[in-house]
């Protein structure tokens, strides 16, 4: 792996505080391979949304460096797609204007934005709501919205905040497949935040577990399971080893130093 | 007519539900019934001989010689113009700088401490001052209206952008929104509702601060001819022109809401 599409290089985030400094990130090194999925698991505090929002250009590391194809993040940009935890839709746009938002950014002629904005909504399933304004949908629809609204400006790179975390289970299950499906029409390089093994598992091809006080990388579990993944696969032995492996790590982590 | 409120609190600051848009006939009936009960009362205590209280039909006879004449309509055209004028001014004013403050730390800096300062002082003691600097014609009037228009929607479309989504603007900047853009495509729409209520807000004060206003030596207006009445024991007038100031009232709230519901639309109500 000598290019890697993301790589984090002794990555720090403090915090002062009163008299003490808060280390919220320590040193963290990670290389994302181009069109790899990797999940970051870890307990909360543990700074793996921050260190997500580092590669998104929103949050600014105290040290270190970020680098996306091998030049330095300075600050947000189209080439790298980022899906909200809270959805993140513009109420007062439909679906469609919602998709078409970064497009209208990206100075598309009207034609060649709408057909870019159909497609996406087709490829997440919302074609019947392309009229609807995000009131109208269910949270599994508007994170669908979302998700369109990244793929459509097409970036190379989707970073992805706990997309699935305040849907139920079902809900997620079914989007969680959608998403491998789209991945595996169109590779991208997708860093994805989460609190759920078991979705972690199921997603990647490598499981960063993170730990906090200070937040760092605790492991990193390989998942050697081939794609496309399917139920049978999630039901399976191998699948139980790699997530008790992962469970273990994230839930009986050695208290830091 | 929208309560005249100091500061506009978050949770108020949320327009009303749809619930009233739609109301059940038994609601529309209940409140027919509520107002010939109280028609009805009126006419008990005028009747029963409270001191010169006059009932509702003396009043309706005297509602309609005053729009026989003309005079009616004349007072509530100087009235209106008063209030839109300044209501206009006001509001126009509001919007830039309550955007102003929103987006800049440092014209919320300069600017906040007499907003906050002016929003203490009721305009109608402002009165004295507007007639010794600037006389006694239309421009105090409509000045006392404007400052209380002003200074009730500026509060809200500041609170507005404030409270604007953060993960908004960064879904904005993500998608690789300039500064500009996240200001006209982002903030703007996002801080609608709350301007929508500041100006709602405006107008009530506005309103509420007209008759006061008339009181400095108009010749029209519906203030002015209470004050008028007034003079002359004239209480018939004095309620054609307490009705005529609340339906007013009420039809321009209407306005504002239906506008509001046909701008905010997009609002998810909880």
């Amino acid at each position: 792996m000598t290019t890697a599409k993301i790589s984090f290089r002794e990555i720090s985030k403090t915090y002062p505080l009163k008299d003490t400094v808060f280390t919220a990130l320590d040193r963290v090194s990670l290389d994302i391979a181009d069109e790899e999925f990797v999940t970051v698991v870890g307990p909360s505090g543990c700074g793996k949304s921050t260190l997500m929002s580092m590669a998104a250009g929103l949050v600014e590391p105290t040290g270190g460096e970020v680098l996306v194809d091998g030049a330095p993040v300075t600050g947000p940009g189209p080439d790298r797609g980022v899906i909200f935890q809270q959805y993140a839709l513009f109420p007062w746009l439909t679906v469609r204007k919602n998709v078409e938002f970064g497009l209208r950014l990206a100075g598309l002629a009207p034609e060649e934005r709408r057909a870019r904005a159909e497609r996406a909504i087709e490829l997440v399933g919302l074609a019947d709501f392309a009229d609807a304004l995000p009131k109208m949908l269910s949270g599994g629809m508007k994170q669908r919205c979302a998700i369109a609204r990244a793929y459509a400006v097409n970036p190379r790179v989707l970073l992805m905040d706990e997309p699935f975390g305040a849907l139920d289970a079902l809900t997620r299950v079914q989007l969680q497949d959608q998403l491998l499906h789209t991945w595996s029409q169109e590779r991208r390089t997708v860093m994805f935040i989460t609190h759920d093994v078991d979705e972690a598992v199921y997603l990647a091809r490598r499981v960063v577990v993170m730990a906090a006080r200070p937040g760092r990388i605790h492991k990193i579990v390989d998942v050697d399971l081939p794609y496309p993944r399917t139920e049978e696969m999630r039901l399976s032995p191998e699948f139980s080893g790699i997530r008790a492996e992962v469970w273990h790590s994230v839930y009986h982590q050695a208290p830091a130093a | 007519m929208t309560v005249v409120t100091a500061s506009p609190q978050k949770t108020s600051a949320r327009p009303d539900g749809r619930r009233a848009a739609r109301k059940p006939r038994r609601t529309i009936a209940l409140n027919l019934l509520a107002v010939a009960i109280g028609l009805g009362l009126w006419t008990l205590l005028a009747s029963v001989g409270v001191q010169g209280l006059p009932g509702p039909l003396t009043v309706a006879a005297r509602g309609g010689e005053l729009i026989a004449d003309g005079t009616l309509l004349g007072d509530v055209l100087a009235s209106l113009r008063r209030v839109f004028v300044g209501f206009a001014l006001g509001t126009l004013l509001a919007i830039p700088v309550g955007f102003l403050m929103g987006w800049y730390a440092t014209a919320r800096g300069l600017l906040e401490p007499y907003i906050q300062f002016f929003r203490t002082i009721p305009p109608l003691a402002i009165i004295p001052l507007a007639i010794v600097l600037m006389g006694i014609g239309e421009v105090p009037k409509v000045f006392v209206i404007f400052l209380a228009a002003f200074l009730s929607s500026v509060v809200s479309t500041f609170q507005g952008v404030v409270d604007v989504d953060k993960t908004l603007i960064n879904a904005a900047r993500v998608l690789g929104a300039s500064d500009r853009t996240i200001f006209l495509k982002v903030v703007v729409p996002a801080s609608t509702p709350f301007i929508l209520v500041g100006m709602r807000i405006g107008l009530g004060s506005a309103w509420g601060t007209l008759v006061a206003a008339e009181l400095i030596a108009a010749q029209e207006g519906l203030g002015f001819r209470m004050q008028q009445a007034q003079l002359y024991y004239d209480l018939s007038t004095i309620f054609v022109g307490l009705i005529a100031i609340g339906v007013l009232g009420l039809v321009m709230d209407r306005l504002l809401l239906l506008a509001e519901r046909r701008l905010t639309g997009w609002q998810e109500r909880r």
